[in-house]
């Protein structure tokens, strides 16, 4: 199978996620429909700058954790 | 407002001012319209707010963002739900990167029913929060020794409880608070345990520096006027605290003058 269309399967807040192609942060928020600005991700327990999204790929493996702002006392 | 009453009264935290000496949560609201028009009603300028996954399922579901303005209010993130240290350092980090606010409101909590702020796990959290970076505000016991160690070790404000969380029962020891307030330096909030106004008023002629509410605003029958009436409450104890109050007595004296009466 070509490296480029290889399915991963990533941990995205607990729950498994299999996708295919190469992927990183940017297209995995886009992929997840998520609003950049509103999201914070950790990969592997690191925080991901935003501005570092699209730079920072992803493997098989990977989990992530991705949290907004909800109410809270 | 009058000339005796000026019409900012500004309190400081870690050099950010603010003139509302309320701070609202935004959790156990209905929905998120009740948040936004409470939290107006209550003229806060800083909310607490928490930090949890997002719904994949439901990406597009409104967030918090888009009725209460991260432009038009401070976020203060809190730690809710963490019990270790490296827990609250991780939230803390994600919300730092979500929001880039490094003023944030440390809790660390022991089991229901009292959700008693866990002192040991608090203080270790606060030394690896601030050691990070973090302008940690400190939800705490009303133990001065504790809120003089949380001062000492860099926090920015101490906030000790009124009474339990949600309990709504008001202040329960003045006294231990009074004795916080007296031995800091950096502002001392009540956190936790309003009922309704007239706790945030007694708080506030204790001395506090602010109040925050969240469970007697957002529980009320009526949220928004609830917030307006803690505005007002916070209002009156700070003027009467600023103003000082007569000395109690354990007997009467007169209010009309004893001399001049008709015979």
């Amino acid at each position: 199978m070509d490296v480029l269309t290889k399915t991963i399967t990533l941990t995205i807040n607990g729950e498994p996620l299999a996708l295919s192609g190469p992927h990183n942060v940017a297209t995995l928020v886009a992929h997840l429909g998520l609003d950049v600005r509103k999201v914070a991700v950790e990969l592997n327990r690191e925080i991901v700058p935003r501005s570092t999204y699209g730079a920072t790929p992803l493997a098989d493996g990977d989990s992530l954790e991705i949290v907004h702002f909800i109410g809270g006392g | 407002m009058d000339s005796l009453t000026p019409t900012t009264d500004p309190w400081t935290v870690a050099g950010r001012s603010f003139n509302s000496r309320l701070i609202v949560g935004t959790g156990k609201y209905v929905d998120l319209p009740t948040t936004a028009a409470a939290i107006e009603a209550s003229g806060a300028e800083m909310v607490t707010v928490a930090v949890r996954r997002v719904n994949l399922s439901d990406p597009k579901a409104p967030m918090l963002q888009d009725y209460v303005s991260p432009s038009r209010y401070t976020y203060l993130p809190n730690t809710a739900g963490c019990f270790t240290a490296d827990d609250a350092v991780r939230t803390l980090r994600l919300a730092r990167e979500a929001g880039g606010w490094n003023l944030v409101k440390l809790e660390v909590l022991g089991p229901p029913p009292t959700l008693y702020p866990d002192m040991a796990a608090t203080l270790e959290a606060a030394a690896a929060l601030i050691k990070d970076g973090f302008e940690v505000m400190v939800y705490c016991s009303d133990d001065p020794i504790a809120a003089k160690r949380l001062e000492d070790m860099g926090c920015v404000a101490i906030m000790p409880l009124g009474a339990p969380i949600g309990s709504g029962l008001g202040v329960q020891n003045p006294l231990m608070i009074q004795m916080i307030i007296e031995n800091a330096k950096v502002p001392v909030l009540v956190d936790a345990g309003v009922g309704t106004a007239y706790d945030a008023t007694f708080a506030m002629e204790l001395g506090c520096d602010a109040v925050l509410v969240n469970s007697a605003i957002a529980m009320a029958q009526n949220p928004i006027l609830m917030a307006r009436a803690m505005k007002a409450g916070v209002e009156a104890g700070r003027l009467a605290f600023r103003a000082g109050r007569i000395p109690k007595r354990a007997s009467a004296n007169p209010s009309s003058p004893t001399t001049g009466l008709i015979r």
